[in-house]
């Protein structure tokens, strides 16, 4: 933990550097965020709800599914990266290395530039929470929609990782989940029909910590509801048993 | 001219290679295009009255623009060339006796051709599977089809017009990476990639279809479906022309300049 804050300390001090096009690079994600929050706009603007849900449902909805895939960046994008790493031989380096192969690739990256995106969905979430009656029961949910789904998408990156010792280039299908569920992500996934809310309940259990628990939050559901996102972090299992078998599958060209 | 063609096939050639990475974009293009398709048919069920275009129209928008997402892409951009500048590489271009700008429009061109056509055609194919009113469909007459593949041609003009003045840019400006950076998001809602231009305010909806931006893929998309026809198509690709010279004329001039005072360090 010691070693991870460590390269956590130099990954700061090197974006410090170039002050400048961090600042950019901030400002891009920042408009990268509005743009969802505009399509949102424009959509329950024209047709006053999307699916039976308003504008400030919708962006309390996009607001947390913007959090967890911001924090699952923000410390996740070393396994994003992965395909570089092995095909770079870099892995080798890694693996001899006497310490976990996880924290490792853990700190290859840190992105600062998703803690801009972190704010902005957290003014979409205190935004939307107006369209809630709130107990300190929703509060609690609140926190674990947004941890549960970045777990998800943590998972998801971390499956993309071990997919590419199959492939050994990126894959570009799990964009779909990745960027797709957090520009789709904006609505409850109700609303694209049951064949897609059960695929993302019970395939990419996206919708455990978006659209079930928000029917609790909207007094549309059952408390039950707000339970679910306890769940959600089970899919990290399939995801870190896939990283194992690639690991353990994984042939050094030796060069 | 005939130097710039073989350029142009050269490079071709070489993008032509990755099929495989042209098949997994296939699956995701599909899956967004569904998703889209997905989200207007709840927004239809629930008040089909205050659609601005027609359905039909709209499905032929959402999986045409799936099919020509690299053609128009503004976030892929090819980072070797602005790179280049950067770190001085650019001076062996420069010793080549061909034009620069010529050069390296031929260069993207061909970079979005051969990006683009591998994955059009597939998403073009699945998308007229989809049943009516939801599929993509050819609803309109033969010469409107002939002026939508007019406009598509111009559509990769102005992309490729506005990619080269930012590369043009990169010679005063040394990175021009932010630009590239906030440009993506701003060109994704004037150019219609959030939602269709018909779908957004009155106002904003005017000064996007007056934009450079308003003359890239909205203009054949919309023509495809049927939702512009006459006397608007002419008018909307005379803003395509009009478009792509300003920038062509404004890049070449912005490069001239800059290759003027232009100086690599040696080495």
């Amino acid at each position: 933990m010691k070693l991870y804050f460590h390269y956590m300390a130099l990954h700061v001090k090197s974006r410090m550097a170039y002050r400048w096009s961090f600042f950019i690079e901030c400002l891009g994600q920042l408009l990268l965020g509005l743009n969802l929050f505009l399509g949102l706009v424009f959509l329950t603007g024209r047709f006053g709800a999307v699916g039976g849900y308003t504008l400030r449902e919708c962006a309390l909805c996009c607001g947390t599914v913007l959090m967890a895939s911001s924090l699952a960046e923000c410390f996740g994008r070393g396994f994003d990266r992965f395909a570089y790493v092995l095909s770079s031989a870099r892995f080798d380096r890694l693996l001899v290395q006497p310490r976990p192969l996880m924290l490792q690739i853990l700190c290859t990256e840190l992105r600062l530039n998703m803690l801009p995106r972190v704010a902005e969905a957290a003014v979409m979430i205190v935004w939307g929470a107006g369209a809630v009656r709130w107990t300190a029961g929703k509060g609690i949910v609140l926190l674990l929609m947004n941890l549960g789904g970045a777990g998800v998408f943590f998972g998801l990156f971390i499956l993309y990782a071990a997919l590419c010792f199959f492939t050994l280039e990126g894959l570009e299908v799990m964009n779909i989940f990745t960027d797709g569920a957090r520009e789709y992500g904006k609505y409850p996934f109700g609303i694209y029909g049951k064949g897609v809310l059960w695929l993302l309940t019970l395939l990419v259990p996206l919708a455990l910590c978006q659209h079930w628990p928000l029917q609790y939050l909207l007094d549309r559901g059952p408390w039950q509801y707000g339970l679910l996102p306890l769940l959600a972090p089970l899919f990290l299992i399939p995801c870190l048993l896939a990283w194992r078998t690639g690991v353990r599958r994984y042939r050094s060209t030796g060069s | 001219m005939k130097k710039y063609l073989s350029f142009f096939k050269m490079r071709l050639m070489a993008g032509l290679q990755y099929r495989t990475a042209a098949l997994a974009g296939l699956s995701t293009q599909f899956v967004w295009g569904g998703m889209e398709i997905l989200l207007y048919r709840a927004l239809w069920s629930a008040h089909p009255e205050r659609f601005p275009m027609g359905v039909e129209a709209l499905a032929a928008y959402i999986w045409l623009q799936q099919a020509y997402l690299t053609f128009f892409a503004l976030w892929q951009w090819e980072g070797e060339l602005a790179e280049s500048v950067r770190t001085g590489v650019v001076a062996y271009e420069l010793t080549r006796p061909a034009d620069l700008y010529g050069m390296w429009f031929a260069r993207s061109l061909a970079l979005r051709l051969s990006r683009g056509l591998l994955r059009a055609a597939p998403v073009i194919a699945l998308g007229a599977l989809i049943p009516a009113p939801w599929g993509l469909r050819i609803r309109i007459s033969p010469a409107a089809f002939g002026l939508f593949l007019v406009s598509s041609v111009l559509m990769l003009a102005v992309v490729c017009a506005f990619v080269m003045l930012v590369y043009a840019l990169t010679f005063f400006l040394e990175d021009s990476r932010g630009i590239m950076m906030l440009g993506a998001p701003v060109a994704d809602l004037l150019g219609g990639g959030i939602v269709p231009l018909p779908f957004l305010p009155a106002g904003l909806r005017k000064m996007a279809e007056l934009s450079p931006f308003g003359a890239m893929q909205n203009v054949p998309l919309r023509i495809f479906g049927g939702d512009i026809a006459g006397a608007e198509i002419m008018r909307a690709m005379g803003l395509q022309v009009f478009w792509a010279a300003v920038m062509v004329g404004a890049g070449y001039a912005l490069m001239r300049a800059g290759l003027r005072r232009v100086c690599v360090a040696g080495g």
